[in-house]
């Protein structure tokens, strides 16, 4: 038997293990879907699949009650996360590239500091954050979200980047000087195609983490001039106090899903390693 | 294309490393030197801070007429190859070549023309739409000196740039290299730790020792008449043999006997209780193979093969003796530093193919004492070419020196066997073949 090949007992226990993760995984996501096409009479029902399909739920938060609600938070949350994606990825990349190619006092300093920073509960930041916000007029308003967020981000960004940085050969750089380049040049023609793979990946994880942030959201904003999702799925009510608004919830819930869905899919095959390959000796 | 002058170049690396010590060296126009030494020996630094990648600490470099030390790399149009080849992976091959063309941005007729004539010379058409990573290691060397030849830079510099081939492709780049560097004529700085390299591609050898110049060269002046032990040692394969002796008046005494040295190779011992003799494996012979003519030139001594490495056009013996400590220590010293380790001390000689000694039995073999040098076992110089440069019989660092005092000797016998036959001039026609 070839080493490379699995057994067929053990390739069905392989097969066996990875349904059990997928169910695990995608059994809530499946469920909040189905709830999504709930009636609301149908939601206690406890069984699965919706006994009438609707697009009820969809309708209130696009179009009725939730509307002005929801499109606003979710227009906050696409703002708010791509802005400070951007900017996170932008200084990181620079950050990251000092710290993989320059040789300067304090590089030490500046890794571990970020990393402290990662490591630091947001809950134990916002109370003073949501006082220091109110006072210099940053509270409910776009950077008063983004400023934050690039807290949450750099750090992680900064490290991913510099991880790639330091994998293309510093003589690609060199050779490009000598073959006549500026350090710009040289670096916005070798090093940026060549750290893409790596800026895209670094983008997206920057992106979920500042899309799917709740306690900053629900903290610092007020209104809904800056209100993400996640923060304004806790204000839906109900169509009477009675009510539970679980379907509009799911629905939302669902819509918030799908560019992210959208973005993994997109981007897939930009995040391919191994592009440094053949660069240097093989 | 331009001369290269470097004048007292230093460096010194922040850590207080002096790597490189007041270099001097002349490159001319359209000559091709080589950068030679163990690893460590700033031969690498030196490359570097001629392209402008690492800063001149002190002393002067100029390319053409012009002063470069404050100049960027890119100013320099200078062109390099690098150990890694540092191929652009994003980009093809046909990009690759065209990449420093793009920078001077160079209308694009131009452009293309110019890289067909680079792929045209190195064979790399059908490959120039492919990207590095699909490239065979050759193929990755051939599009790295296509970048490097497509741009009309002042000279070439390369680094190391076969060390990562297999032996075979190797020697191959290695001819191609030089047959491109005659065809284009473009001054040439190469650095490489491969001595054959040195020896087969220079017009010159630089010789570098701890950031210091031992000896600028031709290969063949190298051979024949190192400066100094290291030189000696470093130059040549197998290496330079180097034999211990105790001086009584003029003769030395030997751990295989009493030797007297040719009058065309007479130093000046006095001072000098011990010294190094140096002599290369193809001095000697199996005695029973040496000439009537040319015996009387050497010493004929019995020494114990314990093996003999038969390669065919010829065999290398290697003979095991005693030396004093002092002088083992200091080889071994020596050795190290030429990356390698000694064992033992030993004598490596090559043998005619034709000699049919065998292993592990006392033999007689011939040492042809005008082939002999003498080393001062403390400063390491070769007192045969201090000797023959004061009687002006050598001419160091002369490309046509072909002086290496091996006249014919009527002088006192010298030889512990009886002389057959009268001196004559028939050199041993050992020298190794020039490029």
């Amino acid at each position: 038997m070839d080493e490379n090949q699995l057994s067929r007992g053990t390739k069905a226990w392989w097969w066996v293990a990875g349904v059990v993760v997928i169910v695990y995984a995608l059994f809530p996501v499946a469920w909040i879907v189905s709830l999504s096409f709930k009636t609301p009479s149908d939601l206690a029902t406890l069984q699965f699949l919706p006994t009438n399909w609707v697009w009820d739920n969809y309708d209130n938060i696009l179009r009725g009650d939730a509307q002005d609600l929801f499109l606003s938070a979710l227009r906050n949350s696409v703002g708010i996360s791509l802005i400070a994606t951007f900017i996170s990825v932008v200084l990181a990349t620079f950050a990251a590239y000092a710290i993989a190619r320059l040789d300067f006092p304090g590089k030490r300093l500046i890794l571990t500091t970020a990393l402290a920073v990662a490591i630091f509960p947001v809950i134990s930041i916002v109370t003073p954050l949501f006082n220091l916000w109110r006072n210099i007029g940053l509270y409910d308003t776009w950077p008063g979200l983004i400023i934050p967020y690039l807290s949450l981000t750099l750090p992680i960004s900064i490290w991913t980047l510099s991880a790639f940085f330091r994998q293309i050969p510093w003589e690609l750089e060199q050779a490009a000087q000598v073959d006549g380049a500026t350090t710009w040049q040289a670096f916005r023609k070798v090093i940026v195609p060549l750290a893409t793979p790596g800026v895209f990946t670094t983008a997206i994880i920057s992106f979920f983490i500042a899309w799917n942030d709740f306690v900053y959201g629900i903290s610092l904003t007020s209104t809904e001039a800056a209100r993400p999702v996640p923060a304004a799925l806790a204000f839906f009510t109900g169509a009477s106090q009675f009510e539970e608004p679980t379907g509009a919830i799911a629905a939302a819930a669902v819509v918030v899903t799908i560019p992210v869905v959208i973005l993994v899919l997109l981007f897939q095959r930009r995040i391919v390693s191994g592009l440094t390959q053949g660069a240097v000796k093989g | 294309m331009a001369a290269i002058t470097l004048k007292d170049i230093n460096k010194r690396y922040g850590d207080g490393f002096h790597a490189v010590k007041d270099v001097s060296l002349d490159i001319a126009d359209g000559e091709f030197v080589i950068l030679v030494g163990p690893s460590g020996c700033g031969k690498s630094t030196l490359l570097r801070m001629i392209v402008g990648l690492e800063d001149i600490t002190s002393g002067e470099l100029r390319i053409g007429d012009q002063r470069v030390n404050e100049k960027a790399p890119r100013d320099r149009n200078l062109s390099m190859v690098f150990q890694n080849y540092a191929l652009y992976p994003h980009l093809t091959v046909y990009e690759n070549i065209a990449f420093p063309l793009r920078l001077a941005k160079t209308p694009d007729k131009e452009i293309d023309e110019r890289v067909r004539r680079a792929s045209d010379l190195l064979e790399l058409n059908e490959h120039l739409e492919r990207k590095p990573a699909n490239l065979s290691g050759g193929q990755r060397q051939r599009v790295a000196m296509g970048r490097a030849i497509v741009r009309e830079a002042q000279a070439f510099l390369f680094d190391e740039p076969l060390s990562n081939l297999d032996a075979k492709l190797r020697g191959q780049m290695r001819t191609e290299i030089s047959r491109l560097q005659k065809r284009l004529g473009i001054t040439t700085v190469y650095v490489t730790h491969d001595q054959v390299e040195a020896m087969t591609l220079g017009d010159r050898v630089v010789v570098l020792r701890r950031g210091v110049i031992q000896q600028v060269a031709t290969p063949r002046e190298l051979y024949e008449n190192p400066v100094n032990l290291f030189v000696a040692g470093f130059i040549g394969s197998p290496p330079m043999n180097f034999i211990s002796a105790t001086v009584t008046g003029d003769s030395l005494h030997t751990p295989f006997g009493e030797w007297k040295l040719p009058s065309s190779r007479t130093v000046d011992l006095s001072g000098h209780e011990v010294v190094l003799l140096g002599a290369r494996p193809e001095a000697f012979e199996d005695a029973s193979v040496v000439s009537d003519t040319v015996r009387e030139h050497g010493v004929v001594f019995d020494a114990t093969i314990d093996v003999i490495e038969w390669l065919g056009n010829e065999q290398y013996a290697y003979v095991p003796y005693e030396a004093p400590e002092d002088i083992r220590a200091q080889l071994a010293e020596l050795e190290r530093e030429l990356d390698s380790e000694a064992l033992r001390t030993q004598l490596v000689v090559a043998l005619d193919a034709s000699s049919r000694i065998p292993e592990g039995t006392p033999a007689s073999i011939w040492l042809d004492l005008r082939r002999v040098h003498v080393f001062d076992p403390e400063s390491g110089e070769n007192l045969t070419v201090s000797a023959l440069a004061q009687r002006g019989e050598a001419e160091p660092n002369q490309p046509a020196a072909t002086g290496d005092g091996r006249r014919p000797a009527p002088g006192p016998g010298t030889t512990d066997q009886p002389a057959t036959a009268s001196g004559s001039a028939t050199e041993s026609g050992e020298a190794p073949a020039t490029s």
